[in-house]
């Protein structure tokens, strides 16, 4: 049983705000046969300094330390991969340093670039992650990612780790969705909303026109996953500036970005799921303390906690980061969120860990239509979009670049971007893309405030970053 | 030969090859004149890896027994929780847990909690596929371990019971394997024994 004591469950006090001013990204693949990882590098930190209509020499004089996110070495070959970058960046010699939490690398990158920021320490970081996928065959890429897991007890049996998440997705559909098909269903419209909505976004690496028969007639990988419920292999690098106030003022001036304020919460949970034992659910804010005296009733068999349904470090670096941000109602006070779909059961168990539901009601996210940028049913905005850059399954899953490219993504609305830069023929032209006839702006209208999620493992690791337009802050204090 | 290692006055000493040499090899690009794009870079190579504290468990799964680690600290608030997978020191005290034998509680009471079937598997996978992951709850432990079925269909709740490969032994986690409670020893996978 884990239980907290009052000094672990203090909401994080930043010693001054911090601001995130631009952001950029590579266009992301599966591989970059004509790229090394640091032109994709230089690709990002240079839409970054474009966004803010600066040169990239310009932003680098602003720069006091730099945070890099590149999950696995083995993947790029390449032990020390952030002083690569960094040198090929002329950054040197400033300090730097790698992060690594797995899938939850780039949110965790975040994390320090904040602190660093936050502490004083420097005015102006950059928080840069990439990932190099491309350079062994799936089937070895499986493996070496199947080393995340523990590689005496979990690694060997099968060296897969959609296997992993499949026993989560099993449990899952046994227990809170009834067995029932259209549970499936459900699963499987996440990946084509996923797929659909990386149509019209000229980064992302898998848009597909398909339907809900298409993901359930696509290949077992581990049933009850198939193929479309998966996430994508992939190279690209994503980068965010933070800064203290003054200088993010000063980046800004010539600027159609707007500084936005930004929190990371991080929470963590065993690296075995084998390892969880029942606990009480943490809640968040907007729960009551009885929300969960019934759930075995309601669900049988759902009342173990986490179990296999749920992740502990989700609902962990939730707590954290709606307390810094004065956040009381995700669903009310949050307008845009990016989420980490790994596979289409994860982001199921997201929306509960985060509280866009409560546990067991998870599915009613998507059939209600609230996910959606245009919610199907009323043809009316959705109440909280979701994954409007296509996600894991649509974008990229670059392990080290992709929560930043998460921020990126609500940065974009926020600043009121969002069709300005996916929309650019440009840009399509320059990753020798087709813009869709059909292209659609995705846009939401009127976002101050967003989330998004970043994790690791069977979920090992997880942060939660919030952006938030200043004049629209949820608390005084925050 | 294979690279080997054993221990000697607390060192390894190695006997074997430990890596294979093969030539880099040009990557070309057959849409542009085959202008040179990259080089491959083969490398394999054996790891030396310690158990520790852990060695026990894997010895003795080649003995036919599930050994599993309880909180025995009468200062602990979890004391009595058992955990396998093996946990060397309890993951509250930190003090070191006693190992027990955890074989005849599993052959009473495991059952499946939840499951999978593996079409796929990554490289370097020595499981026939498909691959039936069960996750495996049993009476009185606090943890939930993931395994394999060797044989039949898994189902939620199924009881199993835990199988070992006692005769040429990985010394690995696929030493263990389970069946349906009820399955006939000649039934049982080459090398394995209740």
């Amino acid at each position: 049983m884990i239980t907290f004591s009052k000094q672990q469950l203090k909401i994080p006090k930043l010693q001054r705000p911090v601001y995130l001013v631009t952001a950029g990204q590579s266009k992301f693949d599966r591989a970059f046969p004509g790229k090394r990882t640091e032109e994709l590098c230089v690709d990002a930190f240079t839409m970054a300094a474009g966004l803010l209509d600066i040169s990239p020499a310009e932003l680098k004089r602003s720069i006091h330390s730099c945070y890099y996110g590149h999950f696995a070495d083995h993947f790029g070959d390449q032990l020390l991969g952030e002083s690569v970058i960094h040198d090929r960046l002329g950054l040197d010699p400033l300090g730097n340093v790698g992060v690594k939490t797995g899938g939850a690398t780039g949110g965790s990158t975040l994390w320090e670039a904040m602190k660093a920021v936050a502490s004083g320490y420097s005015d102006c970081v950059l928080a840069m992650g990439w990932e190099r996928m491309d350079e062994v065959p799936t089937d070895e890429g499986n493996f070496l990612i199947s080393c995340a897991a523990d590689k005496d007890w979990e690694s060997p049996l099968g060296h897969i780790y959609t296997g992993y998440y499949a026993v989560m997705a099993q449990r899952y559909w046994q227990i809170f969705g009834k067995a029932e098909d259209s549970f499936r269903k459900t699963l499987a419209e996440i990946s084509v909303k996923h797929h659909g909505y990386a149509r019209f976004n000229p980064f992302a690496q898998s848009p597909m026109k398909i339907t809900v028969d298409d993901v359930l007639k696509s290949p077992v990988v581990a049933f009850p996953l198939r193929a479309l419920d998966c996430c994508l292999m992939s190279v690209g690098a994503a980068c965010a500036i933070l800064c203290d106030e003054d200088t993010a003022i000063k980046l800004t001036g010539n600027s159609k970005n707007k500084p936005l304020r930004i929190w990371v919460g991080a929470g963590s949970h065993t690296l075995r799921p084998a390892d969880r034992r029942h606990m009480d659910i943490p809640l968040l804010p907007h729960e009551k303390a009885d929300l969960y005296a019934d759930l075995e009733e309601k669900f049988p068999g759902g009342g173990r906690y986490p179990g296999f349904t749920g992740f502990l470090a989700a609902r962990m670096a939730a707590y954290y980061g709606y307390g810094m941000a004065g956040i009381t109602d995700p669903m009310e006070d949050l307008d845009v969120i990016e989420l980490h779909d790994a596979f289409t059961i994860s982001d199921v168990q997201t929306y509960e860990d985060i509280g866009l539901r409560p546990y067991g009601y998870g599915r009613d996210y998507v059939e209600s239509g609230d996910c959606y940028h245009t919610n199907p049913h009323t043809g009316k905005p959705g109440k909280l979009p979701s994954n409007l850059s296509g996600g894991l399954i649509g974008c990229m899953h670059a392990v080290g670049a992709t929560g930043i490219m998460q921020t990126f993504e609500i940065a974009t609305h926020i600043w009121n971007r969002w069709a300005e830069i996916h929309g650019d023929e440009k840009l399509w032209k320059e990753f020798d893309r087709k813009k869709p006839a059909d292209w659609t702006n995705l846009q939401v209208e009127g976002a101050k405030r967003g989330l998004a999620i970043s994790h690791a493992g069977v979920g090992s690791h997880v942060t939660a970053t919030i952006l938030n337009d200043p004049d629209h802050l949820l608390k005084k204090d925050a | 030969m294979y690279g080997q290692v054993y221990v000697k006055n607390n060192h390894y000493r190695l006997k074997g090859a430990f890596h294979h040499l093969t030539p880099n090899t040009p990557i070309r690009n057959a849409d542009d004149e085959w202008k040179l794009m990259g080089v491959t870079n083969p490398r394999d190579m054996t790891y030396i890896h310690s158990y520790g504290g852990e060695a026990v468990f894997f010895e003795s799964l080649s003995k036919g027994k599930l050994m599993a680690t309880r909180c025995d600290n009468s200062d602990c608030e979890t004391k009595g929780t058992i955990h396998i997978p093996f946990r060397i020191h309890c993951p509250d005290c930190l003090g070191k847990n006693t190992a027990i034998d955890l074989t005849d509680l599993a052959k009473k009471t495991a059952k499946i909690h939840t499951f999978m079937v593996c079409e796929r598997s990554g490289a370097f996978n020595v499981l026939d596929k498909p691959i039936k992951f069960i996750n495996i709850e049993f009476d009185g432990v606090a943890t939930i371990l993931m395994s394999y079925l060797a044989i039949g269909d898994p189902v939620f709740g199924m009881r199993v019971v835990p199988i070992f490969k006692t005769s040429g032994p990985t010394f690995t986690i696929l030493d263990l394997s389970w069946v349906p409670a009820g399955t006939a020893p000649e039934l049982l996978p080459e090398g394995f024994s209740f």
